[in-house]
């Protein structure tokens, strides 16, 4: 495949990615990659899954609990609400703040439904974001620049 | 040797995610950047220890985990900080700055990723001169510079002026400063009235 068609692909995935699942971020994430940082996307996209990922592990672990520590929990939930508002991941973060509002509760059903809703939300950003990064990096291995996406916000 | 036009911004943030973030905006701004993760460490960075509040002035404070410590010589122009943070909270920061002599006329930012209006007046009260949301984009930061700038101008003036006359002076040229608005009235509109009341008598 040609770069001129890859970056095409690029820029429609990026548009769709944008438009179901992640603000604006995604294009400004993109905007503060250049020649002398070739790989911030990269990296920062790979500290939110490493992140997410722990926290999901200690919400797991804290929820098991025979008396659970709410305060705990609620705190493991709004650093993943943060990370996930910084990164644009909307639904991630929209998943995180119903999380909330049970834990206030102190609803253990309903926040275990919630942890569900929120694993579920990550999986799917996850994909698509890392279907992102393979997109850039194909056009990158084929000696391409990744294209400014106009959005005209 | 800093250039003249180089800015120096310390951001504080306990998320690694937000810290590369803002380094990376604010480099992109072409200011110069240090990122800590916590409120004590920026207060060790800024030469200011916690217990007894005295300056460092001799002796470089050395991290065993980190790079370029604390030398006096380091200046910084602004302080970017994030509100929720386990410790000390980016108000804590905040309201420390403000209360050291050698550090009070640091310009402060704070973050947040919740709009809460007491919160906002609180921090703007304190001294912050701007409270962003998150997530921070690269058009905000555009308010940092003047704050900076501000400040240069301050310190190539007369240094020893009252803090207080200067303060004052401050509403008249931050036409979109939302402390100006927070405060309400302005100093300006209060002397007329008094002027008023003595001519009475």
């Amino acid at each position: 495949m040609e770069v001129a068609q890859m970056q095409r692909r690029l820029v429609d995935y990026t548009k769709t990615l944008f438009m179901e699942f992640l603000g604006c971020s995604v294009l400004q994430l993109q905007q503060l990659q250049d020649e002398s940082n070739p790989d911030f996307v990269v990296e920062v996209v790979s500290l939110f899954f490493d992140d997410s990922e722990k926290l999901l592990n200690d919400l797991s672990t804290a929820l098991d609990q025979p008396n659970v520590d709410f305060k705990k929990v609620d705190a493991h939930v709004h650093q993943l609400k943060g990370s996930s508002s910084s990164i644009g991941a909307q639904r991630v973060k929209d998943a995180c703040v119903t999380f909330r509002n049970f834990c206030e509760e102190q609803n253990i059903d309903a926040t275990l439904r919630c942890l569900q809703q929120v694993k579920h939300e990550y999986y799917l950003v996850k994909n698509k974001l890392e279907t992102l990064l393979r997109l850039e990096q194909q056009i990158m291995a084929a000696g391409g620049s990744i294209p400014m996406i106009e959005m005209g916000f | 040797m800093a250039a003249d036009s180089e800015f120096h911004v310390l951001a504080v943030d306990d998320s690694i995610i937000d810290r590369k973030l803002i380094e990376r905006l604010l480099k992109t701004s072409s200011f110069q950047v240090t990122t800590v993760d916590s409120g004590s460490k920026a207060l060790e960075f800024l030469g200011l220890h916690e217990d007894d509040g005295i300056i460092n002035t001799n002796t470089p404070s050395v991290s065993p985990n980190n790079h370029q410590w604390c030398l006096q010589e380091v200046e910084v122009n602004l302080v970017i900080t994030d509100y929720c943070m386990p410790g000390m909270t980016g108000y804590d920061l905040l309201k420390k700055i403000k209360e050291s002599s050698s550090l009070k006329n640091i310009p402060v930012v704070i973050m947040s990723s919740e709009n809460v209006p007491s919160r906002i007046s609180r921090c703007l009260e304190e001294g912050a001169e701007e409270f962003l949301l998150k997530p921070v984009r690269l058009s905000d930061l555009n308010k940092l510079r003047p704050h900076m700038l501000k400040t240069k101008i301050k310190d190539h003036q007369e240094p020893e002026k009252q803090d207080k006359e200067e303060k004052q002076q401050q509403p008249q040229s931050n036409n979109n400063n939302r402390k100006a608005m927070e405060e309400g009235i302005s100093t300006e509109k209060i002397r007329p009235r008094l002027n008023g009341i003595t001519a009475m008598v």
